[in-house]
């Protein structure tokens, strides 16, 4: 591919103490692309988030945006590089309506509010997400749970970022819901954005993810794309091919 | 032209006549969204029961006596609506406010100071306070409601020892603060003229607002609507000026209260302050992660409420032409905080307005002049005060919980 990557990961290591959360990571994630980040429980995926975000600081290893080579001291600093994060507790603040969680820390004209503005703004950009929210005057707690996830989503995008990272966006959410945020992701793709989604669920990622990165254990373990067998993908994320969920597959067929 | 960007979607009705207004305001009603429509449905009750059992309550100058009275503990709940708004409480605004007076008793009468600089001196300790409880709060992690308490003992504590042993301090009757306190009331074309303002504001506010959201292709709210709120406002407004007039006439020290609501109004709606306000006492958490430097929003509504709790203790001993070792004792704590729940802020944060203080410190001080009026003891002024309290607390609770079934949190 031509295209330079937005965010390239080389040999990133983090240590906790003794323990190595994160050993060697490469990734690179490129503009209009959806990039899965799967693995099993203690595999990484957070750490690696919050390396992303800004939470916590690699131990070695080089992070480079757009080709320059960066460190991201604070949550701050990787917002204002242009990296967002939609955490899986979405932290919206049920007591205040659409256009005010949106804006959030990001108010337009602090000493007198530009509720116009604002509200206009909100709109238009939930039209270009094709979300469905009936009125951004309503509380966050009269949304349902797919809505909620839009308004944490466009909240997110609110800033201009290059890439948004989203922690198990569809693990709270129903059938009909949970199509609706794959839609959204897709738009946000089409966009020009790169998005990093983590998730338990392999048809979710499979249904949209551009490309499979696998962790195991810390470390690189293949990078698949969405015609990989769920067999396959199952073996890298446990590591054998011989495991308790295809045990269970065999016993079914 | 393209339908206005808020009503492109079709699944919701948007019904402005003025039978839609009033039905959606039932609902709302309904949801547990209840607004000021306690303080109305109190306040009417307190009039008809008390003007029948004794018809002096209505008459102008109790009323006048009653709005100079409203002031000081107004003020007073104006400084715990910034606390409760964040989710926390400030039980010692008594004792900040009693302390004040003492302050300014002993640095203006006893030591002779100007008196503006005893004031600010008063000012001074009660930002002070806010801020130490602030600290405890955000570096020891110690609960607002523990804090305070100990506060409100130790700035007793403090009183006491300033005044000394004499106890009590005289003001001078012919000083400014105290006949501002006592007697300064507005002239009346000043106060028919003060009282055009609000529907003035409110109207062209509103214009202003309709040229915006047009300009935005935003859906315009109807002209109609906004005359009749103004004229209500106005009409109602001048009304109780002439009332008001036919005794003393409106007091300078309710204007000055009214002026410092629509101050903190404006900064609770209108900035990025505010907005801050309400997210942190909603969700700290989510505030937080916006980027919201959570701490600096308790300091400053802790420091707020300590100062409006000095300036409300000041002008009480204004109100009394004498700092005391009663001043901010007894009951002034609870009414203070009923006033804010009573006016619809939420003990439990993130909800209520400005407006709540002056609302609910009407009911209060209307419940007590009434008492008063009907020569009852004070245990029994206690008790029944109390039971308001308690009562709405419980339709706090109970709107709370109908909000959050209504899924409107």
């Amino acid at each position: 591919m031509a295209q330079e990557p937005i965010l390239s990961l080389r040999g990133v290591s983090k240590k906790f103490g003794a323990v190595s959360a994160l050993t060697d990571i490469e990734l690179d994630i490129n503009p209009g692309e959806v990039v899965a980040l799967v693995g099993d429980n203690g595999a990484g995926k957070s750490t690696l988030i919050k390396v992303l975000a800004g939470v916590h600081q690699p131990t070695s290893g080089v992070i480079r945006y757009e080709g320059r080579e960066v460190s991201m001291e604070s949550p701050a600093a990787a917002m204002r590089l242009g990296i967002a994060t939609v955490y899986q507790d979405l932290a919206l603040c049920e007591n205040l309506d659409v256009v005010a969680n949106l804006f959030l820390g990001h108010e337009l004209s602090p000493y007198a509010l530009d509720e116009e503005a604002m509200e206009a703004r909100s709109w238009t950009l939930l039209q270009e997400l094709a979300a469905r929210i009936p009125s951004v005057r309503e509380p966050i707690a009269s949304l349902s749970g797919g809505q909620r996830q839009t308004v944490a989503i466009a909240r997110s995008l609110i800033t201009n970022p290059r890439i948004i990272m989203l922690d198990e966006p569809t693990a709270a959410l129903g059938v009909a819901q949970t199509a609706e945020v794959l839609n959204l992701i897709e738009r946000v793709r089409d966009k020009g954005l790169g998005v990093i989604m983590i998730s338990h669920n392999m048809e979710d990622v499979r249904a949209v993810a551009d490309r499979i990165v696998v962790l195991r254990l810390g470390r690189n373990n293949g990078v698949f794309d969405r015609s990989t067998s769920h067999q396959d993908l199952v073996a890298a994320i446990t590591g054998a091919t011989d495991n308790a969920v295809t045990r269970r597959m065999e016993k079914l067929q | 032209m393209s339908a206005p960007l808020d009503r492109a979607d079709s699944r919701v009705t948007h019904d402005d006549s003025l039978r839609g207004v009033i039905r959606s305001f039932i609902d709302r009603i309904k949801a547990g969204d209840l607004g000021m429509l306690p303080v109305a449905v109190g306040l009417i009750v307190i009039s008809v029961v008390f003007s029948a059992l004794n018809p002096v309550f209505l008459v102008p100058n109790n009323l006048v006596n009653l709005l100079f009275d409203c002031a000081t503990v107004g003020i007073i709940s104006l400084g715990i609506v910034c606390v409760l708004l964040v989710g926390e409480i400030d039980l010692s605004v008594g004792s900040i406010s009693g302390f004040a007076s003492a302050i300014v008793g002993v640095f203006w009468v006893g030591e002779g100071w100007p008196v503006l600089v005893a004031i600010a001196a008063a000012l001074a300790m009660g930002a002070a306070v806010g801020w130490i409880y602030a600290q405890l709060y955000n570096r020891l992690g110690m609960p607002s409601f523990v804090a305070t308490l100990s506060g409100l003992l130790a700035l007793l504590g403090m009183q006491l020892y300033i005044l000394g042993p004499t106890g009590s301090i005289n003001l001078p009757y012919e000083s400014a603060l105290v006949s501002f306190g006592q007697t300064l009331v507005m002239p009346k074309t000043v106060s028919h003229v003060l009282g055009l303002l609000p529907g003035l504001v409110i109207l062209v506010q509103g214009q202003r607002r309709r040229l915006r959201r047009g300009k935005r292709n935003l859906s315009v709210p109807p002209l109609g609507g906004l005359l009749a709120r103004a004229a209500i406002l106005t009409a109602a407004l001048q009304l109780a000026i002439f009332y008001l007039n036919l005794g003393r006439g409106l007091p300078w020290m309710f204007g000055l209260f009214v002026l410092l609501v629509v101050a903190l109004n404006y900064a609770l709606t209108r900035t990025q302050w505010g907005r801050s306000v309400m997210a942190v006492g909603g969700n700290r958490e989510a505030a937080r992660r916006a980027g919201i430097n959570v701490r600096r929003i308790y300091t400053s509504a802790f420091i707020l409420c300590g100062t409006l709790s000095a300036l409300g203790g000041t002008l009480a001993a204004a109100r009394l032409a004498s700092s005391s070792q009663q001043a901010g004792t007894g009951d002034v704590n609870l009414n203070a905080i009923a006033a804010a729940v009573i006016g619809g802020t939420s003990l439990f944060g993130g909800r209520g307005s400005a407006y709540s203080a002056i609302l609910g410190i009407i009911v209060i001080q209307a419940i007590s002049s009434g008492l008063t009026l009907l020569n009852l003891s004070s245990s029994l002024r206690y008790m029944i005060t109390g039971g308001v309290l308690a009562i709405a607390v419980i339709v706090d609770s109970l709107a709370r919980r109908s909000r959050i079934s209504h899924g409107r949190g």
